[in-house]
């Protein structure tokens, strides 16, 4: 699902994401490895969407979100 | 250690900054990289009696061919002749900072890792075990608080040991069997190649990444190892982090951003963030403008007053030449005085826009208007300069450099002079409270907004037409509020007074002479200001203006001379009505007589939108390499600006009069 659909406090698993190298590179840079689990810190519903990956908060904008593929840990 | 040369690098946010001030206090000066805009920062570290040379590198992740910031470190810690590299950690967020140390000791030249910002991980419930961290990485490890100057003794003697220690280079890091494997045939094969300027690990590891530099370099293309070797190193590397964490690490505390957490929870919060941020920047403004202004009023008294007044009856007193006690105290005191004046405005203005900066705020509203700006096309992180424009136009577009993307960069940069800054402030004032008594406030705060929507319409044309492109992505990371050093925060606001200072003891000084000149000569010597060359040319200029409402040639030669620095237009004004002496009311009583109230606030509409002053059109051209869009912008700020006020003027006309 993307990630922009993942409410806030939720722990996921990156999939994949959908934009060019770029900015998968710069991702993989800041910790978001294919495969690495990370937390939903705020969500939708609260305004921009922050993460926490690897101890270190990200925000991403708008545009970014709906394009990273994540799987929902249980 | 007399002579040596040590470069600090690191991820942002993680203290490099405070280090070097530490280090170089105020012996340290701020130019370019060759040929680019990205800032570099160097100085002298004075410790017993030796003189080590301190190089501050650009914040960086990681160090790709991708962004400028990245290329620009490892090429010189590749190419020149430093002794030893520094990376500054933040040691409560080891785990992802680790990952530029990896790629720092794959350079090949020695490093020494500080952790910095020790009391934060203490505070965390985080514990290192430094020795072993060391003997495990294979390089010194030095624990700091910068901002405390804690291990500042501790980093001189390791360094001292690295330089004067004969070991030979080696690296302790370890991937993957399978990929190291790899790497020892690609070392085999091309580390010789190129005259072992490089590590052959690091130029191994760059094949399998695919680095489009190094392939370059060896002329060959890809061997394609892996179908993102990109991915699978970077993969390794954070396992290899993973291990060094479990071994020597002890987290006891599972929440890393408890106190942030409660504050963002109010400043990044839907309903409260802009209501929030607007009260701040009211409240900064607020307080620049009244506690600068009772500085501000001492000084003008002192400055046009009291030392015009000494100076004009030392000269007159000394047998000076009337015109040339003239120039002295009229031209430059008046001009540079004016100026100067607002010093205790600009210092108040920096020093809480360093101090939102340097706390981490200011990353925050780049994310909350994030979702308004990307309405417009643009990214949050325009947000920030346009703010700092209010102040002074020139360190905003010198912010423009955080927008990696290039087209974002322009537009930021081509719509930023819109922001009113602070020198146009007391035209506004003058105006407002001569035609618009009692409700100068909201006079002046419609100028700000139309300049706003001004600015934010432009974009998105720009946005549509010259630069169409993919959205850039907005990522950013979110360092937990943090006090700024007050070393640090002094130094900041030093740097952008004494700028202006200097724009004052230079352009200005320079434009206040030459504008005397213009008003007190013709073509046969000395004349009064009816016939002087200023008069010839404003006359030449007024009629472009006369549609406006204004179209006498004292207004047009007073917004020529609003090129040079905005700050001169009232001041020339005032002289250009023969009014200088008579104070206020005799400024008002000539105005009344050449403006009506929409004129008049069609005058400032123009003020507000045309092109900005010469250090601004100066530091776009230093900024965007380019002399076609400095020229571009300046011409069509006055385009938009002419339009903008017709409208007003005629609109208004036929509504009001």
């Amino acid at each position: 699902m993307p990630l922009k659909s993942v409410q806030s406090g939720k722990e996921v698993i990156l999939q994949d994401i959908d934009w060019g190298m770029r900015l998968r590179k710069k991702l993989e840079d800041m910790g978001l490895t294919p495969g690495v689990k990370f937390k939903v810190v705020s969500g939708k519903e609260f305004g921009p969407c922050i993460i926490e990956v690897r101890g270190t908060r990200l925000a991403l904008g708008r545009n970014i979100v709906s394009k990273i593929q994540v799987n929902e840990v249980n | 250690m007399e002579g040596r040369k040590i470069a600090l690098a690191g991820n942002p946010n993680c203290g490099k900054t405070t280090l070097f001030n530490g280090l170089t206090g105020a012996n340290h000066y701020v130019g370019n990289w060759a040929g680019v805009t990205v800032e570099r920062k160097e100085g002298t570290w004075h410790y017993a009696d030796n003189a080590v040379h301190v190089i501050d590198l650009p914040g960086i992740y990681s160090m790709s061919p991708y962004s400028l910031e990245e290329r620009i470190a490892r090429d010189f810690i590749i190419n020149s002749d430093i002794d030893v590299v520094v990376n500054v950690v933040d040691a409560s967020f080891l785990e992802r900072n680790l990952y530029l140390t990896t790629q720092l000791i794959e350079l090949g030249k020695p490093v020494v890792l500080v952790l910095n910002m020790m009391d934060e991980a203490e505070r965390k419930g985080i514990t290192i075990d430094v020795e072993s961290l060391a003997d495990d990485l294979g390089i010194p490890v030095v624990p700091m608080v910068a901002m405390k100057g804690i291990g500042v003794d501790a980093l001189y003697r390791k360094l001292y040991e690295v330089v004067t220690s004969d070991k030979e280079y080696s690296c302790n890091i370890a991937f993957d069997e399978d990929v190291e494997a790899r790497i020892a045939d690609y070392a085999d094969q091309y580390g010789k190649c190129l005259d072992n300027h490089y590590n052959p690990r690091w130029v191994a590891i760059k094949v399998i990444e695919e680095d489009t530099e190094v392939l370059d370099l060896l002329g060959i293309d890809s061997p394609q190892v892996y179908e993102s070797g990109v991915t699978v190193i970077t993969a390794e590397r954070y396992k290899y982090i993973d291990t060094l964490i479990e071994k020597h690490l002890v987290f006891r505390q599972k929440e890393l951003h408890e106190k942030s957490d409660s504050i963002d929870n109010i400043l990044l919060n839907r309903r409260f963030a802009i209501p929030s941020f607007g009260l701040v920047m009211a409240f900064i403004f607020y307080m620049t403008f009244t506690v600068g202004g009772l500085f501000t009023d001492r000084l003008d008294i002192l400055i046009n007053e009291v030392f015009a007044g000494a100076v004009q009856s030392g000269l007159t007193n000394a047998g000076i030449d009337a015109w040339l006690v003239s120039l002295v105290v009229d031209g430059v005191i008046g001009g540079v005085g004016g100026v100067l004046t607002f010093v205790p405005n600009i210092a108040i203005l920096f020093l809480f826009i360093s101090l939102l900066e340097d706390s981490g705020y200011m990353a925050r509203v780049a994310l909350i208007m994030d979702g308004w700006m990307s309405r417009v096309g643009l990214n949050g992180k325009t947000f920030i300069p346009m703010i700092l424009g209010f102040g002074c136009n020139v360190p905003a577009i010198m912010g423009t450099r955080t927008l990696e993307n290039e087209n974002d960069r322009l537009i930021a940069i081509l719509t930023n002079p819109f922001m009113s800054c602070g020198a146009r402030f007391p035209v506004y004032v003058l105006f407002a409270s001569i035609f618009f008594k009692g409700y100068e406030a909201i006079v002046t705060f419609s100028l700000y907004l139309l300049g706003v929507v001004i600015a934010l319409v432009m974009a998105y044309i720009f946005r549509r037409t010259l630069f169409k492109g993919e959205e850039s992505p907005f990522v950013m990371e979110l360092p937990p509020y943090r006090v700024p050093a007050f070393k640090s925060l002094m130094i900041h606001v030093w740097e952008r007074v004494k700028d202006y200072i200097q724009k004052a003891g230079t352009v200005i000084f320079l434009a206040s002479v030459i504008i005397w000149v213009i008003l007190n000569f013709n073509f046969s010597g000395m004349t009064d200001i009816q016939n002087s060359f200023g008069a010839s040319i404003g006359k030449v200029i007024a009629p472009i203006f006369a549609p406006l409402g204004f179209g006498t040639w004292q207004s047009a030669l007073s917004l020529l001379s609003g090129i040079v620095a905005k700050e001169i237009v009232v001041a020339n004004t005032a002289i250009l009505y023969g009014v200088s002496g008579a104070g206020m009311d005799g400024l008002a009583l000539v105005l009344k007589d050449v403006f009506n109230p929409v004129s008049a606030y069609a005058f400032l509409v123009f003020v507000l939108l045309y092109t900005p002053c010469v250090a601004v059109i100066g530091v776009i051209k230093r900024e965007t390499n380019s002399w076609k869009w400095t020229i571009f912008s300046v011409f069509y700020q006055i385009v938009i600006a002419w339009m903008v006020s017709f409208g007003f003027y005629q609109v208004g006309s036929f509504l009001f009069l």
